[in-house]
């Protein structure tokens, strides 16, 4: 027996609603057989990681804490994606934009004023874009592969970041510990509600990112131009669109939103920078753009479903005793299940027995 | 006892029944003509009889035997080869290469070179064999696929549309070797829609029409109209063409232009001149892969030129415009490619019209925003289809769901609607059925009556000859001077195509200035 | 001293080698599979896993390659079967694969791992200089050596690369001819998959014999740039991993030197090398293009 597909004479509307739903029921089930095999109880252990997390509202903070990088992020990737172009760099840039950011309260920690935060919004901001721009010139001039040398570049960055903390901008006053000094008062992002919890503004600029590019990818020409050059960059030509300057819109847009991640992080989550400011979101933030099939609404949704990975993994650690690691397996089990469901909106899948003459009436029926 | 039998043969992809209970009978030593037009099922049953598609149902005789062609290489195993149309080469491999890896039997390299020289010397079919296929001529390639199925030493060789490629003057030497094979007693199965060359070289012929046999008879004895009936059905509605209403302003020009290779498979050009006035119909002629697609590339502004001189259009300077800017000076173009180049394929129809005039239409189409105005497009794309008769299954299908017909009708439709004054169209009816080819040709008449300067790249000289004023031969990336349609012959033009008379263009350029 | 920077850049060069000369042999036959360094840290902890509970370094290496090859199988039913996006499909299984090592590997982290000695040739392996150099290296750095003479021998020289080759130039004519494109690709993949598993016990078993969490580093897709570099040809990848081998060792005996120049800018000459040498190397458009299998990454679906 043979697996065989069928295009579709037209994507099929129902699988690209369902897809994302699949996966995540599909990524549930073998996450089950998973803690079986971990010899856990798969039920409790599934309503630990997915439910319990959701119970209280402290908790239901640190997930928007989490989400936000990873909704912030996801958006300018699944821009990105979906002009055909490949930065899987936003690790990197996460990591730019907050040390970019954040020269002001770690050299400057005199200087306090309501200035400081806004010029540290936008420091990230453009330490993010500017990142994001080398594989963007490398390619357009040079003709260079960008998934290569984005991701070279996060290593770069990783130990650019771990260099600094550790040498030049190590707290003075911080018994050698490798981290800069805490931010000041005016170096804070605040927290939305601080009554109730942690969640931070950077939340907020997740939504408001996903409404703008929701807004010019479905209604703008901006947003056709992206779609048509990056699923037929021939006919996109034809168009008079032009392919550079999309590569360069798609990697500073992504990678702006990324540097804003990072400075969010680090001002609104940790406040202060050390060696490792990120669990990998500019890494998961992919399986969250894929996740939200690279939609900006679809994205926030995805981006609470991961953030809940992150929440569940260390609920499980402490009342089930199941590694942390399990999480990345998680996230690396859902991205999967989603690329395999995404096949079913384009084809439909046939199953033909070998012998080939004989299969003649089994496919008549099946028409 | 027929050589090959076919009963019933059935092939269902999806709903559409591309071939419907299918009988052919093939004979010993015999041509026989698969006669239909594009889409009338032709290259699905001879994909069904060399293994390439399985069918729905049916069944194939081979010498009387029931056979399942299981795959390609069974059918070489049992003594059927096959020249496709497009070409099942590899450009990145030698000509020696591409023949070696299609060969079942695991003979030596050096062996089979040198049977590859006799067939190439017997049959008169010239070949380097250390050539990379990627830089050879159209001609040439078609050779190498000859030599690689005559190497199997087949009893039946099946020939997809083998002249569309050629000049005539090429087509009259495969016919040649097509005889010789003829005389060994093979047979041949020769797929065309070429009328004459059926009559002139087959014994019997079968006609298709959507997917059903509709005749079977001897070419020789019927005339190109009633087989062109047979093979359309119902009469096509003749183009008509009045006196030509050519007048003396020149709306596109192109000037001495030159155009380096940008790829390592692309043609250069060099020297280029023509011009095409008010009203006036002007045809570019040439075997595949000779410069027409670069061409079309430099005169639509998907390529820029050095001087802003070389390209003129409506007396303007356009050379250093982009395509959208040439649109707006009154330009429309449609390339080759319908899919990917001239539509992006999962797009759907009213988001496809807005591709190519979102400039253009800029006012209609956009409001002060910069936002998408998704209703009037629609409308647009909805008028679009109705002017050319676009038949699709849903309001607005997703360009790739569109038969090729119906696509390349609404790709020109998109252009016409906007009334332009200049249109380039690159192979305006290439793989399009003859109901929508007479209706393509039609609008592009209609178009340079109404006072539109029309230029039209082609491979289909019968074409040509039914719509131009003038006709030019463009070979190796050089275009001859236009000759104009009363002098023009297809002998004339197929020695220009096969890049006789060198030096000829440039003769009587000089002349024409 | 310089001696023993020689041999040492061998055991640097040898996974780079090992992995590329896999995706080499991938690519050719016109799949993308970005998923080396998930396949890779796969092989490293299942090698190092075997080797330590068996206490055999040869199943340690065994075992690393049959689980890169299932591991690429995966990819393989995704792209080839269900015919996903090849680039996506590859960043999961690099994101899987690390994920699943770590969890594997959590306990192996700081035990002692077992070593897959170097060749000790009598008398050989004695001769003054070179005598270490060229006999005395660990055994899979010979098997890499002739496996780029193999893969070199097996593309250029039978029928069988002949046809892979033809398969990653145009799959349709492929097709058209009879020949099981999707065959050839999912054996291509399992290839690449095993010689990623191999590189990757080779971190595990020779290089640090011990398990480190993400102890590749960024070496799978170094070994994916490697294959660009070397325009798809099995001696340049063989140039290449090396040339990376010695750039390697060369920033840590400065690091071991000193020379007051902070270590982790030092560590990350490898990742700056390898973007300098891929825009070297695509500059040149044309070349690129004459060189990529052209179906390289495009999905492919017969029609039956």
């Amino acid at each position: 027996m043979r697996i065989e597909l069928v295009k579709r004479p037209q994507q099929s509307v129902l699988f690209s609603v369902l897809s994302p739903f699949i996966a995540l029921a599909l990524t549930l089930i073998a996450g089950a057989l998973l803690f079986l095999l971990l010899g856990k109880d798969p039920v409790n252990t599934l309503y630990v990681f997915f439910i319990e997390p959701l119970r209280e509202t402290w908790s239901l903070h640190e997930l928007a804490v989490k989400a936000a990088p990873l909704i912030l992020i996801a958006i300018g990737l699944s821009v990105c994606f979906l002009s055909n172009n490949w930065n899987i760099g936003a690790e990197g840039q996460f990591i730019i934009g907050a040390m970019a950011g954040s020269i002001l309260p770690v050299m400057f920690p005199d200087f306090q004023s309501w200035i400081v935060l806004p010029l540290m919004l936008l420091m990230g901001i453009a330490g993010g874009a500017a990142y994001a721009a080398v594989p963007a010139v490398l390619k357009v001039r040079f003709n260079t592969n960008e998934i290569l040398t984005s991701l070279m570049l996060v290593y770069v960055a990783q130990l650019f970041l771990d260099w600094m903390v550790r040498g030049p901008w190590r707290n003075p006053e911080g018994f050698n510990f490798p981290e800069t000094r805490s931010f000041h008062e005016y170096a804070i992002l605040p927290e939305i509600w601080s009554a109730s919890g942690r969640a931070h503004w950077g939340f907020i600029f997740g939504l408001v990112a996903a409404l703008a590019l929701w807004f010019m990818m479905t209604k703008t020409l901006r947003g056709f131009e992206i779609k048509v050059l990056g699923q037929s960059p021939r006919a996109g030509r034809f168009a008079g669109f032009s392919q550079g300057r999309i590569v360069f819109f798609a990697f500073l847009l992504s990678g702006a939103l990324a540097g804003l991640a990072g400075l969010s992080e680090v001002s609104g989550a940790i406040g202060q920078l050390r060696p490792v400011i990120s669990p990998g979101y500019g890494f998961t933030a992919i399986i969250v753009a894929f996740l939200g099939r690279l939609n900006p609404l679809g994205v926030v949704a995805a981006g609470l479903v991961l953030a809940l990975t992150y929440l569940g993994g260390e609920a499980a650690q402490i009342s089930v005793g199941l590694s942390d690691k399990v999480v990345r397996v998680f996230q690396g089990m859902i991205l999967f299940f989603v690329l395999a469901g995404d096949t079913f909106i384009h084809y439909r899948i046939r199953f033909v027995s070998a012998p080939a003459a004989a299969a003649g009436e089994a496919s008549r029926a099946n028409v | 006892m027929p050589l090959l039998e076919a009963r019933g043969l059935t092939k269902i992809f999806g709903t559409l029944r591309a071939c419907d209970h299918i009988d052919l009978k093939i004979g010993r030593g015999e041509i026989h003509a698969l006669l239909g037009e594009n889409g009338a099922g032709k290259s699905t049953l001879v994909k069904m009889l060399f293994g390439a598609l399985e069918p729905t149902e049916g069944s194939i005789l081979w010498k009387g035997e029931q056979v399942a062609v299981s795959s390609p290489r069974e059918a070489r195993r049992i003594g059927i080869g096959m020249v496709f149309q497009h070409f099942c080469l590899f450009d990145a491999l030698t000509a020696s290469e591409n023949i070696l890896v299609s060969l079942d039997d695991p003979a030596p390299a050096g062996a089979v070179t040198a049977r590859a020289r006799d067939i190439s010397k017997a049959y008169g079919l010239p070949v380097d064999p250390n050539a990379h296929v990627g830089d050879l001529s159209v001609g040439e390639r078609q050779r190498i696929e000859i030599i690689r199925c005559l190497l199997q030493n087949p009893e039946l060789i099946i020939l997809d549309e083998p002249t569309s490629v050629l000049t005539p003057q090429e087509a009259d030497r495969l016919f040649e070797a097509l005889e010789k094979l003829k005389e060994e007693g093979r047979s041949i199965l020769y797929i065309s829609h070429r009328l004459e060359e059926v009559k002139r070289i087959c014994d019997r012929a079968t006609v298709l029409r959507q997917g059903k046999v509709v005749s079977e008879c001897d070419p020789r004895k019927e005339t190109a109209s009633s087989l062109a009936r047979m093979m359309v059905g119902n009469e096509v509605q003749p183009v008509v063409r009045d006196k030509p209403a050519v007048q003396s302003e020149a709306l596109l020009e192109v000037r001495d232009l030159d155009r380096k290779a940008g790829h390592p498979f692309a043609v250069a050009l060099s020297g280029i001149n023509l011009s095409v006035r008010a009203g006036e119909i002007l045809g570019v002629a040439g075997v595949a892969g000779n410069g027409q697609g670069e061409l079309f590339e430099a005169v639509s502004g998907e390529a820029l030129q050095e001087r802003a001189d070389q390209v003129r259009i409506r007396g303007k300077d356009a050379g250093r415009r982009d395509i959208s800017e040439r649109r707006l000076m009154g330009a429309a173009f449609v390339p080759e490619e319908r899919l990917g180049h001239a539509a992006a394929p999962a797009m759907t129809l009213s988001q496809n019209l807005l591709l190519s005039r979102y400039r253009t239409d800029a006012r209609a189409f956009l409001n002060r925003l910069g936002m998408i105005r998704n209703s009037l497009i629609a409308h647009a794309a909805q008028r679009v289809s109705s002017a050319m008769d676009v038949r699709k299954g849903v309001e607005d299908p997703e360009a790739s769901a569109l038969s090729g017909g119906n696509l390349q009708k609404f790709v020109i439709g998109r252009e016409l609607d906007r009334q332009p004054l200049v249109m380039v169209v690159n192979q305006p009816t290439w793989g399009v059925d003859a109901g929508a080819a007479a209706r393509i040709r039609q609008a592009l008449i209609d178009l340079a009556k109404s006072g539109s300067a029309v230029l039209v790249i082609s491979q289909d000289l019968d074409e040509l000859f039914e719509i131009c004023d003038a006709i030019a031969v463009m070979h190796g990336g050089r275009l001859s001077a236009p000759i104009p349609i009363g002098d023009a012959t297809y002998e004339k033009i197929g020695l220009l195509m096969g890049g006789a008379e060198p030096g000829h263009a440039a003769v009587s350029q000089a002349e024409a200035v | 001293m310089f001696e023993a920077i020689l041999i040492t850049i061998a055991t640097a060069a040898t996974p780079l080698l090992l992995a590329s000369m896999g995706e080499l042999v991938v690519e050719r036959s016109g799949v993308l599979n970005l998923g080396v360094e998930g396949m890779m840290i796969m092989g490293a902890v299942t090698g190092f896993g075997v080797a330590a509970m068996t206490g055999s370094a040869w199943l340690g290496v065994f075992a690393a390659a049959i689980v890169g090859t299932l591991f690429s199988l995966l990819f393989g039913f995704l792209t080839l079967t269900l015919v996903t996006n090849q680039v996506a499909t590859g960043l999961s299984l690099t994101l899987l694969g690390l994920g699943l090592s770590s969890m594997i590997g959590e306990s192996f982290v700081g035990r002692a791992g077992v070593r897959l000695g170097a060749l000790d040739i009598p008398y050989l392996t004695e001769i003054p200089y070179i005598g270490r150099l060229i006999f005395g290296q660990d055994p899979l750095c010979y098997i890499s050596l002739l496996l780029t003479a193999g893969v070199s021998w097996f593309l250029f020289r039978t029928r069988a690369g002949l046809t892979l080759r033809s398969v990653g130039d145009n799959h349709s004519s492929a097709h058209a001819l009879g020949i099981p494109v999707i065959r050839i690709r999912y054996l291509a993949v399992m290839f690449g998959g095993a010689c990623a598993g191999l590189a990757g016990a080779y971190l595990s078993l020779v290089y640090v014999p011990q398990w480190v969490e993400n102890m590749t580093a960024g070496r799978g897709w170094i070994a994916l740039a490697l294959v660009v570099f070397a325009s798809w040809r099995p001696w340049r990848v063989l140039a290449g991993a090396y040339l990376f081998g010695a750039v390697t060792i060369g920033q840590l005996h400065a690091q071991a030197l000193g020379y007051g120049i902070p270590p982790q800018l030092l560590s990350s000459l490898p990742y700056l090398a390898t973007i300098i040498v891929l825009v070297l190397i695509s500059r040149n458009r044309r070349l690129t293009m004459m060189n990529t299998p052209a179906s390289l990454g495009r999905p492919f679906v017969p029609d039956r």
